[in-house]
């Protein structure tokens, strides 16, 4: 298999040109990888060797799950894990909703109220309403300690309204032509025609959704207490704020966790970023693509 | 799971919706008055977010002219004119976030934007489509995963007793006292978006670069133009469109720096170092419940950033460049 392919107008690079390619990417790719190393190593080695060599370990050399089990023991950790698998599933499932339905409506010509909807929508992405307003706002709601309130805030965002939109906009109108001389109306061109072609962007848009769902801790800490917290939260805890970090609003000295404890907490958090990577990131260019040259 | 996400009026109501039976209609008349009707009320769902979320809280700035009694609610308080805002441009320490709001924001444009520009240039002249794919893949992952994290990772590697001290330490070197030392904050900061953002921001520009016709480049070559001349001639020209654009978005930005990354470590370094505009909103509003004051100084940064986002596409347009928006 040859992907390696010089066009044959383009000169041959100088081999000092080429080593010096080379020397930059592989520093990115040791940049990325290597704190991700760190982490886990440091989760899997033995409590004792992490101490003897300051804290960290680049390799354990008796590699143990241990830490992993005292987590996923159903403390707060695994209490907090499924917060945060739950956000996310139902976060996420919502989210695409109301942002298909939203898109695939505002793609179509001649919807009522289309235009102003849309100039409306793109004027909250030139000024945002701001921290406070949106924290009375849910207060008065009554959405403080409900898990709504990850949500509903951020239900539709307006980057991947934009990018689902130009990507629906892509569908050639013959095939709704073809679809409604068959009898569809909008819902079945919707099921059977616009969601079928856009598997790729619905995959990308589930994904930064699914993301934002899961990364999200901030939130959580304004308007949730603290036994209902999501993974990053805790990890902000018991991590950030216990490995030096004092909290000067408490004035509290926090007791630090043993550090492989810790590692294993940022392993957790991470893996499932890790795990739907690989699967989707094929569409990412694509996807993002259609968006940015839409908009 | 399911009592993770309690019961609201939007949901039901979009849920209702999108299992509503589908009726083959046939009949082309009734088609042309469903039409229409179908699709706004699939917009409705998203509209409602839209307005109840963005507009509703717009409209809760009016909490920046008002003195915030909780037994009053937001509605009830009394009205203190201007006062929050004259309150605030006599806060030192609101200027004080202001200037290391601006000094980051600098900072970030000087050494942050040129780099995900550099590396999407040395992606592009990759001719090994694996290699540059894996680079890419490797390059993209940081964005996605959370502030939360990146500030964990940095601590564990650049930390106290983090791995580069500890190489440092065992070679009989110097240890550098970076996480948690308010003169090296602001590199860190810098670094941290760097290492975050990067590789994700060079998307944008091999999108830009992926457009360019593989056939100039031919053509040029054979009129013997080499590798600078085409990269000034043609490479340069499809992307200063791009360039611009994300020139007038930052500017926009600029008195926002990375909200969560600058609340995480705030308490590390200090407020003098670490107090950006919009941390500074929360410890006023939230923290110390002065909400009508720190609405105030919210409502300044929007309007200054929409302001420098008009200013902007304005000068753009000048110089002939599309800008954001028309």
């Amino acid at each position: 298999m040859s992907t390696h392919v010089r066009p044959g107008w383009m000169e041959k690079p100088r081999p000092a040109t080429q080593a010096a390619k080379a020397v930059a990417l592989a520093a990115v790719v040791l940049l990325v990888c290597v704190p991700f190393l760190v982490i886990v190593s440091t989760s899997l080695a033995a409590p004792r060797e992490v101490v003897a060599n300051g804290g960290w370990v680049l390799w354990p050399e008796h590699p143990t799950l241990e830490a992993y089990r005292d987590i996923l023991d159903g403390g707060i950790v695994t209490h907090a894990l499924a917060v945060s698998a739950g956000v996310t599933l139902v976060g996420t499932a919502l989210s695409l909703l109301c942002t298909v339905a939203l898109a695939y409506a505002l793609s179509r010509p001649g919807v009522f109220g289309g235009r102003p909807v849309l100039l409306l929508i793109l004027f909250t992405f030139l000024f945002p309403p701001g921290m406070i307003p949106g924290f009375l706002l849910v207060k008065e709601l009554d959405l403080l300690g409900s898990y709504g309130s990850l949500v509903l805030p951020v239900l539709v965002n307006v980057f991947n309204l934009v990018v689902l939109r130009g990507f629906f906009q892509g569908i050639p109108e013959e095939l709704y032509e073809a679809a409604r001389l068959d009898g569809a109306g909008d819902w079945r061109a919707l099921w059977s025609i616009v969601l079928p072609l856009s598997k790729a962007a619905l995959a990308v848009v589930g994904l930064f959704y699914a993301v934002a769902y899961w990364n999200s801790w901030f939130y959580a800490s304004l308007y949730l207490e603290s036994d209902q917290w999501p993974v990053q939260q805790v990890l902000r805890t018991y991590v950030v704020a216990g490995s030096g970090l004092t909290d000067t609003t408490t004035g509290e000295a926090t007791v630090n966790a043993p550090q492989t404890i810790q590692m294993a907490v940022l392993v957790i958090a991470t893996v499932p970023i890790l795990l739907v990577y690989p699967f989707l990131q094929k569409y990412f260019t694509k996807g993002v693509l259609t968006g940015a040259v839409k908009s | 799971m399911a009592t993770l996400l309690r019961e609201n009026p939007s949901k039901s109501e979009e849920n209702s919706a999108s299992r509503r039976p589908f009726r083959r209609r046939k009949e082309r008349k009734r088609f042309q008055r469903t039409h229409g009707r179908t699709l706004f009320l699939l917009m409705l769902p998203g509209l409602a977010y839209f307005l109840v979320f963005h507009y509703g809280a717009l409209a809760g700035n009016v909490i920046a002219f008002k003195e915030y009694v909780p037994f009053d609610g937001l509605w009830g308080s009394p009205w203190v004119g201007l006062g929050n805002f004259r309150r605030m441009f006599e806060d030192a320490e609101f200027w004080d976030a202001v200037l290391n709001t601006l000094w980051i924001a600098v900072l970030q444009l000087v050494f942050y934007f040129p780099v995900p520009l550099g590396l999407a240039l040395l992606l592009h002249t990759l001719t090994w489509s694996t290699v540059r794919r894996f680079v890419q893949s490797v390059a993209y992952l940081p964005h996605f995963v959370s502030w939360v994290i990146v500030v964990a990772l940095f601590q564990q590697v650049l930390g106290e007793t983090g791995m580069v001290n500890g190489y440092l330490g065992d070679a009989g070197l110097h240890t550098v006292d970076i996480v948690g030392n308010p003169d090296a904050f602001r590199p860190l900061v810098v670094a941290q978006v760097i290492w975050k953002d990067a590789g994700w921001g060079t998307i944008i520009f091999l999108a830009a670069l992926s457009q360019v016709d593989e056939q100039s480049y031919e053509a040029a070559a054979i009129d013997g133009a080499g590798p600078w001349r085409r990269f000034w001639h043609i490479t340069l020209p499809a992307i200063r469109p791009v360039i611009v654009l994300l020139l007038i978005m930052r500017l926009g930005d600029i008195l926002s720096v990375g909200f969560e990354q600058m609340l995480l470590q705030r308490d590390a370094v200090g407020p003098q170092t670490a107090e950006v505009i919009d941390t500074f909103v929360y410890y006023r509003g939230i923290v110390g419940g002065d909400y009508g004051f720190a609405a105030a100084a919210g409502l300044f940064k929007g309007l200054v950033g929409a302001l420098l986002v008009y200013a902007a596409n304005r000068v753009a347009h000048r110089l002939g460049e599309q800008g954001v928006y028309r």
